[in-house]
């Protein structure tokens, strides 16, 4: 889309969020920026996790509420010494109730640059069949 | 009765104790806000996080769905420069939004090192969406270790 092409990128701060459900580990938890968006057959979930490892994300789908979970390893080597911190990092946390049903065994979920694209299948809707009625 | 012991003390005035109790805010307040993360942040994107070990300094920043082809870093003298530009590709043209938070848009930012650096090593890697930029001292930046020789 040429629209968002010139737009200047601005800051925007991590959303932190309160220990839902409590955190035995400790450090900060945030919510990854997401887009959520609907096509016929399916959902399609982008969510921001920078620095999350295939191997730490979590996504889980239960009773129709989706969780997913990311934790970061800090990247800083052992003797390093902080100049400058803008940002903190912590692990990643955000759960959906989802209003339709979906289709668990289709789910798929890539992880690239730090994106998670979550697609999650809709269960095809029964499709009405029309019975004619024979005259015999 | 308890008035008259109040009023019996010695050069008791509310005025001073008030004041006390601002000096004592203020101080508390001051704390607070100097321990709060992202202080002295720029409010420029994307956010960086500076540390240094002995030879080197490490650029850090959260730069989600960016590969590497997508950003110029260039190093002159004491400064880096981090531009690019976040692109988020049109899906679907019926897909229906129900969260739209994630910006695509392009961004400039310069930084100050706080010493010289060899130019001619840095090296910049980006890995799951987080970028990593080394820059080593330059020679003359480096801490010196002095021995001190007995006599």
């Amino acid at each position: 889309m040429s629209a968002t092409e010139s737009t200047a990128l601005k800051v925007q701060d991590k959303k932190e969020i309160g220990p839902r459900p409590e955190q035995l580990k400790p450090g900060p938890t945030y919510t990854p920026a997401v887009d959520i968006f609907e096509t016929e057959k399916e959902i399609i979930v982008l969510a921001d996790m920078p620095g999350v490892k295939a191997k730490d994300l979590t996504i889980d789908l239960r009773d129709s509420t989706l969780t997913l979970s990311g934790d970061v390893t800090r990247p800083e080597g052992e003797n390093e010494v902080a100049v400058l911190r803008e940002y903190q990092t912590g692990k990643f946390l955000r759960s959906f109730t989802l209003s339709e049903v979906i289709d668990q065994p289709g789910i798929e979920a890539t992880l690239r640059d730090g994106v998670l694209r979550l697609t999650l299948p809709k269960v095809a809707p029964a499709v009405p069949r029309k019975i004619t009625v024979k005259t015999g | 009765m308890l008035i008259r012991r109040l009023s019996g003390w010695p050069e008791w005035d509310p005025f001073e104790e008030l004041g006390r109790m601002r000096r004592e805010m203020d101080r508390l307040m001051e704390g607070l806000t100097r321990s709060l993360p992202g202080d002295g942040s720029a409010g420029v994107f994307p956010l960086i996080n500076l540390t240094e070990d002995m030879d080197n300094f490490y650029v850090r920043a959260e730069l989600p769905g960016m590969a590497a082809d997508d950003l110029e870093i260039s190093v002159t003298g004491n400064s880096l420069s981090i531009s690019g530009e976040r692109k988020i590709p049109v899906e679907d043209e019926n897909a229906v939004y129900h969260r739209r938070e994630r910006e695509a848009g392009k961004f400039s930012r310069m930084i100050s090192l706080p010493s010289e650096i060899d130019t001619g090593k840095v090296e910049a890697v980006s890995t799951d969406g987080l970028l990593t930029i080394t820059l080593p001292k330059a020679e003359a930046a480096k801490p010196k270790q002095i021995t001190v020789k007995a006599s």
